[in-house]
């Protein structure tokens, strides 16, 4: 037995132990220990990917018990490549969010926000390694933990509330999963994915057995779909990615609601097998549900007035794009599904790093109005901004681009006329309202003298607020910087501002923004340029799957 | 004294009188952002869109929303309802169910050596799971410590420190007598019951969690009945962490050595034991009283924060 079978086990070890480490550790050492420990993690990772590349997959027992009674890991060339591409972009968030932690974060609470970010990538590796649908549920409720910490470790009033409904909307996703768990192991007698897998398999010939399956997939893919945020639960998107520190922002739009997802690829393709998976009706349902997403997430980006809620929303839209990818079904649906995770992970991750940064430069103001001419402030932050908002539109050579040629060659031979041309109809409308909204932050913030006059736009606040959501603390008055001071925190001492207070200018070249930003967007070219090699890759893994 | 009897018999007694009234303090802050509030919640209510709701709540929109989730709710436990019912039976009508659980009955004392199956599954058998579990409970109390623990982003101001502090003195039951004797009778007991329980789970019903959560309570007990600074002088906020991360990291590292070795075909090493002994089952009396210790220190933890916001004692910088 090779060495490197042991290191997706030791992933998951090491990121629990140095969760539980960082809340001994002072807020310094937490920081590079975090940054030193996810490039260790990466090279473990790595070389399970390359080692699978080689020989093919592996399943890893943990202890002695082997697969129908004890707990087991499995890695493939699309779990290592998933694992790698969630540490890549769990490092460059990290880094890219370290500059405003000083501001958003309590100096006493540092730590415990490493502490999080660990058990985070605990959760995030657990799911990405194991073959058991239980073990997926425990590291799920870690992910829900941890992904509602990381958003209230900000402490303004509008991340409490915002962690609130997501927590509820979060543990009634939980549920719902655990509900489905449980009726597929009364139905199987297992909880392991293959087992499982090969009972459904036996039993997939009888109608009623097979309509109590679909019962139960159903509860358990909408507990994923609410946790993911697919169409109609996508309206904690806005206030969870647009209030949260930037990092966090980054990690739980690119990776948190991605991780569910592939939790449901593997239970469709090992727990169900994915014969049975495509004959049930669910895989419409969430075809519809995705096209819907992509429509009314795109939508509600345009009526935005804040620059963090539009990318936010531009999310719901995306995850759209993931599960119209399940839904066409095949294996270059799925392929096609994967391979925009990747795409949207590392996009969605930059422009949540850039859009703080614009602001920055503008009175700590993520109002359009005040963004005017911020790319030209701060440069580099325009232009991975510009490239990342490129890569949404979907321009050649650019990961989004090549994902959505994914998805119409799909969609071409996926042998369903509907099908076919309702995808065709969206993806050209979705590009459409896509350029819409972002070439319209991009003329924004390279724009010096923008003329409002001259365009006859109406105040802000009035009509780009969506119900329920108030408008944001200061809209009224844009002299006064859009501190966190949003709610009943105004009689504290005031907050020390971003270094933008000491001259409109931000930090134009700053490493920390650099580096990960400059990762992510090589990655993203590469994503673009070699696209029909990953495709290649993600099949090769889906058919070992 | 014909007075005094009446005062008695009408329950006017003097004990009422003399209880200190909750010193008032001239609230500045929290009434300007009362104010602030109000102002805001004017504003909001003035906006075009916030009408419109209003005119369509009005409209019976409340109603219709009501209805939906009421009927929404309904159809769903009739869903559940109907699935139940259709679910093939379990146990010995259902064959294949049976291949998993059989093991687990039939040879989990000879496997784990420990005679509570449950222990032996939770602990052995489904390891990976449990380890996930444990860091679950810590992972929900990171979360209330940065959510509770007071620093200066939530903390209104000096006045309202000010205010928890009388408050906790007001109604700090310390020199309750009753409770004092009851909390000693009862905590000690308690807390025996819980390392009873903790001690015994491999050979009765059992284990880390519930002996853990028993323990914690004996604690809680201590600390409402003698007081948050009595329970700190011994249970520092040093000693909770230390306890906590030491074992966590005992419970991490051995599994891991556990899985490592099973996984890579060696022998690890831990004896059985006899099956029913005190020191039985292998690992799962270690295992055990780590969990207990991390669950009794977090279920203490979160009735620190809830009660005064930090844990230890102190407020950190």
């Amino acid at each position: 037995m090779n060495v490197i079978h042991n290191f997706p086990l030791f992933t998951v070890l090491l990121s629990l132990f140095s969760g539980v480490l960082c809340t001994r550790l002072s807020n310094k050492a937490a920081k590079y220990y975090t940054a030193v420990l996810q490039v260790l993690l990466m090279a473990l990772s790595a070389s399970v990917f390359f080692y699978t590349l080689q020989t093919g997959p592996f399943t890893y027992v943990l202890g002695e018990f082997p697969a129908p009674w004890g707990n087991e890991l499995r890695a493939g060339v699309l779990e290592s490549m998933m694992a790698l591409f969630f540490l890549l972009v769990l490092f460059c968030s990290c880094i890219g969010g370290w500059h405003f932690l000083d501001e958003d974060i309590d100096e006493s609470k540092h730590n415990l926000y490493f502490s999080l970010i660990h058990l985070l990538t605990a959760a995030l590796m657990a799911l990405a390694w194991t073959n058991d649908i239980f073990t997926g549920y425990v590291f799920l409720e870690i992910l829900t933990l941890t992904s509602c910490g990381i958003l209230i470790v900000r402490e303004i009033g509008r991340t409490t509330l915002a962690a609130v409904r997501y927590m509820i909307l979060n543990l009634l996703g939980s549920g719902l999963f655990l509900l489905g768990v449980s009726f597929l192991y009364d139905i199987t007698g297992h909880l392991l994915l293959v087992p499982m897998g090969d009972t459904i398999g036996q039993i997939s010939g009888d109608p009623h057995e097979m309509m109590v399956l679909t019962l139960s997939l159903t509860f358990l893919t909408i507990g994923l779909s609410i946790k993911s945020g697919l169409f109609p639960f996508h309206f904690w998107m806005p206030d969870t990615y647009g209030w949260s520190t930037p990092g966090s922002a980054s990690i739980l739009s690119s990776l948190v609601s991605k991780a569910y997802i592939f939790l449901l690829f593997k239970i469709f393709y090992r727990g169900i097998g994915i014969e049975v998976f495509e004959r049930m009706p669910l895989r419409n349902i969430l075809f519809v549900l995705g096209l819907c997403g992509i429509f009314f997430g795109s939508v509600s980006a345009i009526r935005e007035n804040n620059l963090d809620r539009m990318v936010a929303f531009s999310s719901a839209a995306q995850i759209g794009y993931i599960y119209v990818g399940i839904g066409i079904g095949g294996s270059a649906g799925y392929t096609a599904a994967i391979f925009h995770i990747m795409a949207h992970g590392l996009t969605k991750s930059l422009l949540f790093l850039s859009a703080p940064r614009l602001a920055e430069a503008s009175g700590n103001s993520l109002l359009f109005k005040n963004l005017t001419g911020s790319g030209l402030r701060n440069k580099s932050a325009g232009f991975f901004f510009l490239m990342a908002s490129f890569s949404m539109i979907g321009i050649p050579g650019l990961a989004g681009f090549s994902s959505k040629l994914l998805f119409a060659y799909t969609a071409l031979y996926s042998g369903s006329n509907l099908k076919w041309l309702l995808t065709m109809l969206m993806l050209s409308i979705s590009s459409l309202l896509n350029t819409l909204y972002f070439i319209r932050t991009d003329i924004r913030i390279y724009n010096s003298s923008f003329d409002r006059q001259a365009l006859g736009e109406k105040e802000p606040g009035e009509n780009g607020q969506a119900p329920g959501a108030l408008s944001p603390a200061g809209s009224e008055n844009p002299a006064i910087p859009e501190a966190p001071a949003a709610d009943s925190s105004e009689e504290m001492a005031p907050l020390p501002l971003s270094k933008a207070d000491k001259g409109q200018k931000g930090r134009s070249a700053a490493p920390d923004y650099i580096v990960p930003a400059t990762i992510l967007i090589l990655l993203n070219i590469f994503l673009g340029l070699y696209s029909q090699g990953i495709a290649d890759l993600i099949n090769i893994g889906l058919k070992g799957f | 004294m014909l007075n005094n009897w009446k005062k008695w018999l009408l329950g006017d007694g003097e004990v009422l009188d003399d209880l200190p009234a909750p010193r008032e303090i001239p609230d500045l802050s929290r009434e300007k952002i009362k104010e602030k509030n109000r102002q805001k919640a004017l504003e909001i209510e003035n906006k075009a869109w916030i009408k419109r709701l209003v005119r369509a709540e009005s409209r019976g929109f409340h109603i219709a929303y009501i209805v939906i989730a009421v009927l929404s709710c309904i159809g769903m436990i009739g869903v559940l309802l109907f699935l139940i019912g259709n679910l093939p039976n379990y146990g010995q009508e259902n064959p294949r169910t049976l291949e998993v659980v059989t093991r687990y009955v039939e040879k989990g004392l000879e496997e784990t050596g420990a005679v509570n199956i449950v222990s032996g599954m939770i602990l052995d058998y489904r390891a990976f799971d449990t380890l996930g579990e444990s860091h679950v409970l810590f992972t929900a109390f990171v979360c209330a410590m940065i959510l509770l623990r007071q620093d200066y982003r939530n903390m209104h101001s000096p006045v309202d420190d000010f205010r928890s502090l009388i408050g906790d003195e007001y109604f700090d039951l310390s020199k309750d007598t009753i409770l004092q004797e009851s909390g000693a009778l009862l905590g000690s007991w308690i807390f025996l019951f819980g390392i009873y329980v903790l001690l015994n789970g491999q050979n009765s019903p059992g284990g880390g969690f519930s002996g853990g959560a028993i323990m914690g309570t004996g604690l809680i007990i201590f600390a409402a009945s003698f007081g948050m600074a009595r329970v700190d002088k011994f249970f520092t906020r040093k000693l909770f962490f230390n306890l906590v991360f030491l074992s966590l990291a005992f419970y991490n590292f051995a599994k891991g050595y556990v899985f490592f070795m099973g996984a890579n075909g060696l022998e690890n090493h831990i004896p059985k034991g006899t099956p029913g002994a005190l020191l039985s089952g292998g690992l799962i009396l270690p295992l055990d009283i780590a969990v207990g210790i991390v669950v009794a220190c977090t279920m203490f933890g979160f009735y620190s924060l809830f009660r005064r916001g930090s844990i230890g004692g102190k407020i950190e910088p």
